[in-house]
């Protein structure tokens, strides 16, 4: 007897696909699959969190010792392989002779600041990190859109949808950016984000032993950051290149770029 | 590394993988300007090359993604840039101007072989008959007057192909130009400068590549299609070397701040692949030896000469200016205040060895397509592009004027 397809056979057949077609969709191996299923609450919203905020940064830099803490306290919490030549956070040294030879360095990063033999007129650390730029180049050139600004003024990348090309990395004046050597996506410093949206400080603003590091919020004219802001001499760094950053730096000497 | 570079700018990130990228992109966009001059412009003398240029571009545009896609820390990734693009980022133009690029040269070629495909299914047998026949795509009248509109829509594909391939590779410059954080970069001649030498190294490619296939045919050389290509050469390669040196110095002359660290890059940091390798032999030599095999009295061995180990010459200037250009832009700190070193490695970390096998690659690609697809010419073409020899000039047989028209 010739088969013939009943209605049992339709439920079964398409029950089938549907089950194989939602565990498989095309997307699945092009799109990443962890997918949060969190809800929202509305009055906790992403939007609303932000609202009426914009992180800043200022960094106190006569007060940088060059101790370093900071490089080694951020490789530790966010991941980022201590053997490995690449710094979300790290420190430079100044150094200026009588013949105004500037010598500038940052050996791993700052962890191996060591003290130096002779006389410089002029020696000063200076701490550097992503400078969460108002206009940042890095996001421009992502292909993909896996880096962005938040609206509350931090520039994150989505690990899940870097390709890993590296053209951010290329693109960021400052050379904030790298690839992570073990997960082969783009990286950079968050500011902390994990722990500002929990109400902590990042980790290098708090084990600074001298106060250098400061962060607040810019929108807000009350906060510390503001205040410094409009009271001491702040500049960014390479305003030429139209990236607006969000680091300002306190007293900081016209040679540092 | 010398003076002060970012710490994590010590490692230079994008290495011989993306030197190849460029450089295999502008091989394809070479060969295909050099195919319009023949089926646009109506350049007879490069008639015999009409099909091989056409071949040649599909089989390096197959090598072009690849070294992107090895570089990639997600390679699974890839296709990203065309399902989610970002449309500020210059990359993200990627996907999509390959890929309409690849439909323009398919559909090119498939016209170009149309009559072709249906004459080898009716004349050869079993799997190959049936293999062309599908390539037909059932299309099988070869009358006249389809014939005709065969080579009109051909025409018109390669119309569409010129500002095509035109895009496709001033985008690459674009890539590198758009970057302001780069001193070496950034520069709106980006884009034209990388289109002609792209041109360049596709005129030189295709030199090599029809001398080799004439040596392994055995077929004689046309001494006119090489003349032809030496007089391209020349004048593409005086554009782009004009164009480079201009750049250089425009930035020299205006003497802005960050003068002194380019000019530490060029005359040191890569200066002998960039004086030395890019522009004494991959421009000045080509330039002077080439127009020396435009002498009319000279023999037929002597142009060949004169225009193949210039060719080669210029094709590893191009690949040069390619290094120089990526791996160079990087040397330079972002701080402008000095200078990373580039270690060659030979297998890992994008080594030379794998380099070399991912540009050998197109050129695998073009041994099999020319199987699959012939380019070469038949004793009918041939007749077609025969000078009429009461105009040809001096002893060479280079016709000047006029050729038998086609039908």
């Amino acid at each position: 007897m010739a088969k013939v397809f009943s209605r049992r056979d339709f439920v079964v057949t398409a029950g089938t696909l549907l089950a194989v077609g939602s565990v498989l969709p095309i997307g699945s191996l092009i799109l990443p699959p962890e997918v949060s299923a969190e809800p929202v609450e509305p009055a906790n919203s992403w939007p609303d969190k932000w609202n009426g905020k914009e992180w800043g940064f200022v960094v106190d830099t006569p007060k940088c010792i060059g101790c370093a803490r900071c490089v080694k306290a951020c490789k530790e919490e966010n991941g980022v392989p201590m053997d490995k030549p690449v710094f979300r956070t790290w420190v430079e040294r100044y150094m200026e002779d009588t013949n105004g030879q500037v010598e500038i360095e940052s050996p791993n990063g700052g962890l191996d600041i060591s003290s130096v033999e002779g006389s410089y007129t002029k020696e000063f650390f200076v701490p550097k990190l992503c400078n969460q730029c108002k206009k940042p180049a890095c996001v421009q050139v992502c292909p993909v859109g896996a880096t962005y600004r938040t609206g509350d003024g931090v520039v994150l990348v989505d690990r899940q949808r870097c390709i890993g090309c590296g053209y951010c990395v290329q693109a960021c004046p400052y050379g904030a950016r790298f690839i992570h050597p073990v997960l082969h996506v783009a990286d950079k410093c968050t500011w902390c984000y994990h722990r500002l949206v929990k109400g902590m400080l990042p980790v290098c603003v708090e084990v600074c032993p001298t106060g250098v590091r400061k962060i607040g919020n810019i929108k807000d004219s009350a906060s510390t950051v503001s205040k410094l802001i409009k009271q001491e001499p702040v500049r960014v760094l390479k305003p030429e290149m139209g990236t607006q950053p969000d680091v300002f730096y306190i007293s900081l000497d016209e040679v540092v770029e | 590394m010398s003076g002060f570079v970012y710490p994590n700018e010590v490692e230079v990130l994008w290495r011989l993988f993306i030197v190849l990228y460029p450089y295999v992109t502008g091989l394809v966009a070479g060969a295909f300007i050099v195919s319009s001059f023949y089926h646009v412009f109506g350049d007879r003398d490069l008639k015999p090359l009409s099909r091989l240029s056409l071949v040649a571009a599909l089989a390096f545009l197959f090598g072009a993604p690849l070294p992107l896609l090895a570089h990639l820390g997600q390679p699974l990734r890839a296709l990203n840039i065309m399902i989610t693009p970002h449309f500020t980022s210059a990359m993200a133009g990627f996907g999509y101007i390959y890929t309409f690029y690849m439909i323009v040269l398919l559909l090119e070629i498939w016209f170009m072989y149309r009559k072709d495909f249906v004459v080898w299914s009716t004349e050869k047998n079993g799997f190959a008959a049936r293999f062309y026949g599908l390539l037909t795509l059932g299309a099988k009248d070869i009358s006249q007057k389809a014939l005709d509109i065969d080579h009109r829509v051909m025409k018109v594909l390669a119309g569409i192909g010129i500002p095509a391939a035109c895009f496709l590779h001033g985008y690459v410059g674009f890539i590198f130009g758009s970057i302001k954080a780069n001193a070496w970069w950034s520069s709106p001649l980006m884009p034209i400068i990388f289109l002609l030498s792209a041109i360049v190294s596709g005129v030189a490619m295709l030199v090599v590549v029809y001398a080799v296939s004439c040596k392994i045919r055995r077929e004689p050389i046309k001494i006119y299609c090489l003349r032809a290509l030496n007089r391209y050469l020349w004048v593409f390669l005086i554009f782009a070397a004009s164009l480079e040196l201009i750049e250089v110095l425009q930035l020299g002359y205006e003497g802005k701040a960050e003068w002194p660290a380019i000019s530490g890059l060029i005359t040191q940091h890569i200066g002998f692949s960039y004086i030395g390798i890019q522009m004494a032999m991959g421009v000045l030599i080509p330039f002077i030896l080439l127009p020396i095999a435009r002498i009319k009295r000279l023999s037929d061995s002597m142009v060949k000469w004169l225009t193949i180990f210039p060719s080669v010459l210029v094709l590893i200037g191009v690949l040069t200016m390619r290094y120089n250009v990526v791996v160079g832009g990087q040397l330079l700190s972002k701080s402008m205040a000095g200078y990373t070193n580039f270690g060659f490695s030979w297998f890992s970390n994008e080594g030379v060895i794998p380099a070399l096998v991912l540009l050998v690659l197109p050129v695998g690609f073009l041994i099999i397509l020319a199987k699959i697809l012939p380019p070469w010419m038949r004793p009918e073409d041939e007749l077609e592009t025969e000078p009429v020899e009461e105009v040809s000039t001096g002893t060479t047989g280079y016709p000047t004027s006029a050729y038998v028209m086609e039908k």
